[in-house]
């Protein structure tokens, strides 16, 4: 190779490395590996979310198996949270979804129990059994409240 | 009193030309862009001299970046008990300010500065109109192609740095201070959306390349044709290019709302 040719062979590998690192980040960091195959979209309502945030992890056993993509405010000012799920996940319309604290002052996420149902739930569909994230400050607020009626 | 205010308005009036010229002189390279025929092997070369040749101030400074924010990020965290978060903390900096940013003042310091010293040069040497002399449009072979491959290399030299940033972290957070690896990763990947931190992080990078580009280019195109000319052309394209990325940085970020 001559040095213009072994120049551009620098260049150009130069280029692709940094292409490379760009989609890597892309896929391997940003989570864009979600968005490919068509995701399995369930809907469920919670009476309280507590700073539960969009693209936080929903689980199953702990294992990630997809996001949070979406939280509205419902007509009946419940909020209404859209979770992607893996595609190939076969969901029992009697699963359950739960909000859960990592830690005590960590980020909520979704757990999701699946039931024992023969039918599966399909995209689109809403998850029945919900339960609401506990708060930290009602708990304390309940504790005290009830510590003072039992020493009236 | 009369001349302190006759002063301000000349300097008003000069800032205010300054910017015109820029304004024109861009507007003369896009131009200059699209105008056959292509100068590719240029670009190439040039790409080789700004790009490639700044590869290791980059990693090196990316690699110690990311140790210093692994470090502070843990002592930070581990007050509160959170140092399975480290990851989100020295991704989340590095991919929105940190990673654009200080590859932007590196690549001045490093790309930029020479580049208008370059140009600089030429212009005292008179090579610039030697070239109008054997009608050789200048900015079309000399300034384009210099501009154009600071604007394609910074998203690039961006990227490079912010991985390296993320090594440089985890070296120190997982590896030495004994955060646990997988949590790193987790809590790295959970805080990075595509959308609000890589998009926003590569059009950064773009916008700064575009900036820099231009004004490391202009800098050396009106600086005086003397050796202290060059000079001061050179301080110029330093500061002004930092400074504005810096403002610039601001903005962007006021704007995307994230």
């Amino acid at each position: 190779m001559n040095r213009v040719a072994c120049r551009d062979f620098i260049v150009g590998l130069f280029v692709l490395a940094a292409l490379v690192t760009i989609v890597f980040l892309s896929l391997g960091v940003g989570g864009l590996a979600y968005s490919t195959g068509t995701p399995l979209r369930l809907y469920a309502n919670f009476d309280e979310i507590a700073g539960l945030k969009t693209r936080a992890p929903v689980v199953i056993s702990g294992v990630k198996v997809g996001q949070v993509t979406e939280i509205v405010l419902n007509d009946d000012f419940r909020a209404r949270v859209v979770i992607d799920v893996d595609g190939s996940l076969e969901l029992p319309v009697d699963t359950s979804a739960s909000i859960i604290t990592s830690g005590v002052l960590g980020d909520r996420y979704i757990s999701l129990m699946p039931g024992g149902e023969i039918d599966f739930l399909k995209s689109g569909e809403e998850i029945a059994f919900v339960e609401s994230a506990v708060v930290l400050e009602r708990l304390i607020g309940k504790l005290i409240h009830g510590a003072g009626t039992e020493t009236e | 009193m009369v001349n302190a205010i006759q002063e301000l308005g000349a300097k008003t009036t000069r800032f205010i030309e300054e910017l015109g010229r820029i304004a024109v002189f861009t507007w003369l390279i896009v131009r200059a862009v699209f105008r056959p025929p292509p100068r590719i092997r240029p670009f190439i070369d040039e790409v080789f001299k700004v790009g490639v040749m700044s590869l290791v101030i980059i990693c090196v400074s990316g690699v110690a970046v990311g140790a210093v924010l692994g470090l502070q990020g843990y002592n930070t965290l581990v007050r509160f008990g959170a140092t399975e978060s480290l990851g989100a903390a020295v991704g989340l900096v590095l991919f929105r300010e940190l990673g654009p940013v200080l590859t932007a003042l590196l690549f001045i310091g490093r790309a930029g500065s020479s580049t208008t010293a370059e140009i600089g040069t030429m212009v005292a040497t008179e090579q610039l109109d030697g070239l109008r002399m054997m009608a050789v449009d200048p900015i079309h072979y000399v300034i384009t192609p210099k501009a154009l491959a600071m604007l394609f290399v910074m998203p690039l030299l961006s990227s490079l740095f912010i991985l390296f940033g993320l090594g440089g972290g985890y070296l120190v957070g997982a590896q030495l201070m004994g955060v646990d690896p997988g949590s790193y990763i987790s809590s790295l990947q959970n805080a990075i959306v595509f959308k609000d931190d890589i998009l926003s992080s590569l059009i950064k990078a773009l916008t700064f390349g575009c900036m820099v580009g231009v004004i490391s280019t202009f800098e050396g195109y009106s600086s005086a044709p003397t050796s202290s000319g060059v000079s001061r052309a050179t301080t110029a394209s330093v500061v002004v290019g930092s400074v504005s990325v810096l403002i610039v940085d601001y903005l962007l970020t006021a704007l995307m709302g994230v």
